[in-house]
């Protein structure tokens, strides 16, 4: 198939229905409108379903009941709007439903502003809502990259019944790149046998439920979604690496912000500085084994965000002690610069950090 | 010996964990046997709240899908998009459809969801132990209106179906009420008709239930079916709000 040149969230909405996303429940929010507007205009034309929701609340509770009745069902919001909808996002993962979010990350706290950002990272990633739970969570740092993940994020999302995010930030929304839609690897689905779709008078009740009032019960539950948790993590995990084995210095990026690292370490590489890369495309489960490859002779970490420094945490607890991590960030929707980026690499390799 | 009564197919073998008077156990039965005289347990589906009905999954012999506080109509409103030709209902309480879910269910019935709703109001919030809901009556004491609910404080409590019953997309709208058996009939056939709307795809309809709670209420389940006689119905007439042929 060729290549098509698309905006961001419209290609989101291109994938999840080449995926087989009948039904999506949304609410307006900036800058991911024109994901919920392509759903409005093309799910109709294959069957399928867009519905507005008075609320952020509501529009993930409608996925709720839309995944326990066993169909393929999205929703997408920005920052605030998924803050809204962890209540939902616990229940779901309570109760082990497949379904798939879009994030299209701006800045905050608050209303905070409708530039891009990377500061949901600890929203996305430590679960959001109440309880024991995760969320698979793909960074991608293209369009080709959005679309392949999205696609993908359909079927893992069945493989595991579990909700799956995808975070992208308003760049990844707004921008235009050329995009081309390829079938994802083939996986063994299981059959949505637990669904309410009506008994039809052929089986018993099907029930779908978080509520354990047993403490034991709970308890048993919640270990067995972290055992599920354990296989996603051995199976699952997504990276990028480069340049790992004679780095002096390694960064650490994903999404947007993994693309001006990429300019800055071509620039340091022209001044003959050797410089790493590690590019998380799973945030959860994050790419600790990455972190491994990392030799000996590399004088330290450089962890760049568009945050104030939230997955550095995960960068330290990957490293475990074996290499100082330093971090540089712009947040508020500002991107970092390059030559910011590359004044910060020089900084580490000169013993000055 | 012929048999001249049996349990409706509607419920489960599992016993109800109700409070001795509390009348969410004849609700229950009204519904089920609704449902089973319908002939629609296959392709019912019906969704859960949080509150003192919230094990009702464990109760109805059909699929059902546990929501939470307030949300019960957005879920009921997910599962119908994707099964047009199932008979969805939820079952919520006044704290919870009259409190936290006043948005879900005053949507869901903008929309014209073609849902039922079984609304239990009972003027209080009973798994919590007590508190004020917004249905508890002006005077009326509760754990977080200790002196009796005052309305320049707390407001008038809200009459939530004649509230529903401006909204175009509600095509069915009435109050009954479980306090004797002459209510009780009149209870099951406005439910019934309450899923004939669905069934016909006319659009959303809510039966509101006016039930006890001897237990915070602090009355003997027979003082509290005359309670309930005595001081709801006087705010909250019984009658029907809304048919489809009004609508139209």
């Amino acid at each position: 198939m060729a290549k098509i040149l698309m905006k961001g969230n419209e290609a989101i909405g291109a994938a999840a229905i080449k995926a087989g996303c009948k039904y999506f429940f949304g609410y307006p929010i900036t800058p991911q409108n024109e994901l919920p507007e392509y759903m409005a205009r093309e799910l109709p034309k294959v069957g399928g379903v867009f519905l507005q929701a008075e609320s952020e609340v509501a529009a993930i509770n409608m996925v709720y009941g839309a995944a326990g009745a066993g169909a393929r069902v999205m929703t997408s919001s920005s920052s605030p709007g998924i803050a809204l909808k962890q209540e939902g996002i616990s229940y779901i993962a309570g109760a082990e439903l497949p379904c798939v979010i879009v994030n299209i990350v701006r800045g905050g706290p608050g209303l905070g502003g409708i530039q891009p950002a990377q500061s949901d990272y600890y929203q996305s990633t430590r679960g959001g809502g109440n309880g024991d739970y995760r969320t698979v969570v793909y960074a991608p740092a293209t369009l080709q990259e959005t679309v392949d993940l999205v696609m993908e994020a359909f079927d893992v999302a069945d493989q595991y019944r579990i909700p799956v995010m995808v975070v992208g930030d308003g760049m990844i929304g707004q921008m235009m790149e050329p995009v081309e839609f390829k079938e994802p690897k083939k996986r063994d689905l299981p059959a949505k046998d637990w669904a309410t779709d009506g008994t039809k008078g052929q089986r018993k009740p099907n029930i779908i439920n978080s509520l354990f009032i047993d403490p034991k019960e709970l308890e048993d539950h919640v270990w067995r979604l972290e055992e599920k948790y354990k296989v996603i993590k051995e199976n699952e995990v997504r990276y990028e690496t480069y340049n790992l084995e004679d780095a002096d210095v390694v960064v650490v990026a994903y999404g947007t912000t993994s693309r001006v690292v990429k300019n800055a370490i071509a620039k340091c590489e022209a001044e003959g500085l050797k410089v790493g890369l590690i590019r998380p495309i799973t945030l959860w489960p994050f790419p600790d084994e990455a972190f491994e490859k990392i030799s000996d002779k590399t004088k330290g970490i450089l962890t760049v965000e568009m945050s104030t420094g939230q997955m550095v945490d995960d960068v330290k607890i990957a490293i475990n002690g074996r290499k100082p991590v330093y971090f540089y960030g712009r947040t508020g929707g500002m991107v970092p610069e390059p030559d910011a980026i590359v004044a910060e690499i020089k900084k580490i390799a000169g013993g000055e950090r | 010996m012929a048999k001249v009564f049996e349990k409706t197919k509607g419920l489960t073998d599992k016993p109800f964990h109700y409070c001795p008077g509390c009348t969410h156990g004849i609700i229950h039965r009204l519904v089920a046997e609704v449902l089973e005289e319908l002939g629609v347990l296959g392709k019912a589906i019906g969704v859960a709240p949080v509150g003192c009905s919230v094990f009702a999954y464990d109760y109805f012999n059909c699929d059902m899908h546990e929501a939470a506080h307030g949300r019960a109509p957005a879920v009921a409103t997910g599962i119908k998009r994707v099964h047009p030709d199932s008979v969805v209902f939820t079952y919520q309480g006044d704290g919870d459809l009259a409190s936290i879910g006043t948005a879900e269910i005053i949507h869901a019935a903008h929309r014209g969801e073609k849902i039922t709703t079984i609304f239990v109001n009972n003027a209080i919030y009973g798994m919590t132990g007590g508190q004020m809901a917004p249905t508890t009556l002006v005077g009326q004491k509760a754990t977080t209106a200790p002196y009796g609910r005052d309305e320049n404080h707390a407001g008038r409590p809200l009459k939530v179906s004649e509230m529903l019953a401006t909204i175009h997309g509600a095509k069915f709208v009435e109050r009954v009420s479980v306090h004797n058996p002459a209510n009780i009939r009149k209870a099951k056939k406005a439910i019934k008709k309450a899923f004939e709307v669905q069934l016909a795809g006319e659009g959303f309809a809510i039966v509101e239930v006016l039930s006890t709670c001897p237990t915070n209420w602090g009355l003997t389940p027979t003082e509290a079916l005359k309670w309930l006689e005595e001081n709801m119905l006087p705010y909250y007439p019984l009658g029907n709000f809304r048919t489809p042929e009004e609508v139209k």
